[in-house]
């Protein structure tokens, strides 16, 4: 009998606990290799028997704590209400035949957003967060605070589609059960962990989640993750003080201080794009000047040349 | 001692080791020695500082002693769990044994049980050891997961090969066990290619055998434990589901 190593054994452990998904008992996914594990479950990629696809499926590591259940059941509830291309869409929940609750969830093939963004230039970085920023508001509309957003959560498609993923410590505001568009003023605890509890990363985690202010965490959270977000995607680039001046609004110490939604941060990303001043920085007169230089810049190269033949045929006139 | 060992069936060993029938009992000693010996040997080293001679005569000392005296015949389920008990009688047999140096010569016990000591600090010298200061209940709980898991494969390796499915096992031992810590771990595709075979039908095998080994996994903590409730808190424990 050889000695099995630690790695070999914790394998071993996680295969062995695996459900017996498979032929006996009928059960409508065949769970095969682990693709994630975090804090408060595990994904597969399984095989859904019945539609003959491959799917995600997020379940538990084990049973028993009550908190976690509450969790994920939460986190498939809040994405089934998000129902937007840049949400991962969960097809089905349920009970493993362990028990251990699990929901299902299409299989994401992609990229995390920091290992898309290397050496890929700044315009295209930029596009694709004006992406990561739709889904994020569509979700904020919906009374749905994600306060774990960082470019591990963010997973970028063949296609540059963007998918926000990892709703699982998301926060979710009292709305009208039959209007899931409107958010109201006050925010459910129910599901909430124990009030004050810090969730999230640092780095992306805005002061207030940081010090578990959790009656000061709302859209400005996610508006400070997005601001760190945007600051390591316009890392190592040249991008002047404009750009800069909005990721530090975005991710303003104060919450006050930042956009008041995501879609004011998007604009001004979208204006910085465009060759627009943005709302976040009051430019010098050369600032001025260089962004009108660099906006019209094929239009202006054309009207100097015209100026400098006229000038050259004025020179050789006055020389003949 | 191989897996062979341990009698197939569903029935607790511990049952047998009780019963009256004193050949049933003596290889039911034996199926628990052969589960036990190795954490037991790895406790020695570890928490009691036992140096590999010491260790190694301490282990067959124990377990000649176990034997002979029938303690596994005195196990109550109802105190306390197996893995717990024994640890408890090691570390008194320990005591009394270190109490005793002085009067006794080392290496005088006897060596009834083919036990690869070899392998074992091979195995500890190769691995990161676990912390010696640690809980001693969750060093040998672990060190115990691996002789569990170890039984568990050389059981399903034999099932495997008496039914002529030495390509699924070879499969899963490439993947599953040897793949486990290996960076260049192969692919599915890799694997399919290696053996001639499509990919879904290596995807099959690799179910069929992780199914096999989960179950010999049960299989073995219902026959190492002593009750149902026992079963069941180790099935838990150790793998964190509720068994079947």
């Amino acid at each position: 009998m050889s000695g099995l190593s630690d790695a070999a054994l914790e394998h071993l452990r996680r295969l062995a606990a695996e459900p017996e998904a498979d032929g006996e008992g009928g059960f409508r996914y065949a769970l095969r290799e682990e693709v994630g594990r975090g804090g408060m479950g595990v994904v597969y990629r399984a095989r859904d028997r019945e539609l003959g696809r491959d799917v995600a499926l997020k379940a538990l590591p084990a049973p028993a704590d009550p908190a976690l259940v509450e969790r994920l059941q939460r986190e498939a509830r809040i994405l089934a209400r998000l129902d937007h291309p840049g949400v991962v869409p969960v097809h089905d929940a349920g009970a493993l035949p362990d028990g251990r609750p699990f929901y299902v969830m299409k299989l994401v093939r992609g990229e995390r957003l920091d290992a898309w963004a290397r050496g890929r230039a700044l315009a295209e970085r930029l596009r694709t967060f004006l992406r990561v920023c739709e889904p994020v508001a569509f979700a904020h509309a919906r009374g749905v605070v994600h306060r774990d957003l960082k470019p591990q959560n963010v997973m970028v498609g063949a296609f540059g589609e963007v998918l926000v993923m990892d709703w699982g410590v998301a926060r979710l505001r009292a709305v009208a059960e039959d209007d899931p568009g409107v958010a109201t003023s006050s925010t459910i605890h129910a599901g909430e962990t124990a009030h004050g509890t810090v969730l999230g990363t640092p780095g992306f985690m805005a002061p207030e989640q940081a010090r578990g202010e959790v009656h000061r965490v709302d859209e400005r959270t996610d508006v400070f993750a997005l601001g760190a977000i945007l600051r390591g995607l316009m890392a190592g680039e040249p991008h002047g003080r404009a750009l800069a001046a909005v990721a530090a609004k975005a991710a303003a110490p104060e919450p006050e201080a930042r956009y008041a939604a995501v879609a004011d941060l998007a604009a001004d990303v979208q204006r910085w794009l465009d060759g627009e001043p943005v709302s976040a920085h009051r430019e010098s007169v050369a600032e001025r000047a260089g962004r009108l230089y660099r906006r019209y810049q094929t239009p202006v190269l054309l009207v100097l040349a015209y100026l400098l033949m006229r000038v050259l045929l004025l020179l050789f006139q006055r020389d003949g | 001692m191989s897996a062979g060992a341990f009698p197939e069936t569903r029935h607790s060993v511990l049952a047998a080791v009780r019963g009256g029938d004193p050949q049933a009992r003596a290889r039911a000693a034996e199926a628990l020695a052969a589960a036990y010996w190795r954490p037991v040997y790895t406790y020695l080293r570890l928490r009691w500082r036992a140096a590999p001679p010491d260790a190694e005569d301490l282990t067959q000392d124990f377990f000649a002693r176990a034997l002979e005296r029938e303690l596994f015949a005195r196990y109550d389920p109802a105190r306390a769990r197996l893995r717990t008990w024994l640890r408890t009688c090691l570390d008194r047999f320990v005591l009394n044994r270190r109490k005793a140096e002085g009067r006794l010569k080392r290496g005088g016990g006897a060596r009834l049980l083919p036990l690869d000591f070899a392998g074992a600090e091979g195995e500890l010298l190769r691995h990161d050891p676990p912390d010696p200061a640690a809980d001693p209940d969750a060093l040998f709980a672990r060190e115990w997961s691996r002789s569990v898991f170890s039984l568990a494969l050389e059981r399903v390796r034999a099932r495997c090969a008496a039914a002529g499915k030495t390509v699924p096992f070879a499969l899963f031992e490439r993947y599953d066990v040897a793949g486990a810590d290996d960076p260049d771990r192969p692919t599915y595709a890799e694997l399919a290619a290696a053996h001639g075979l499509p990919v879904t039908q290596v995807t099959n095998h690799l179910a069929a055998v992780r199914r096999l080994f989960r179950q010999a996994v049960l299989e073995l903590l219902r026959e190492l434990s002593g009750s149902d409730a026992e079963y069941r808190a180790e099935a838990r424990e150790l793998l964190g589901v509720d068994p079947p």
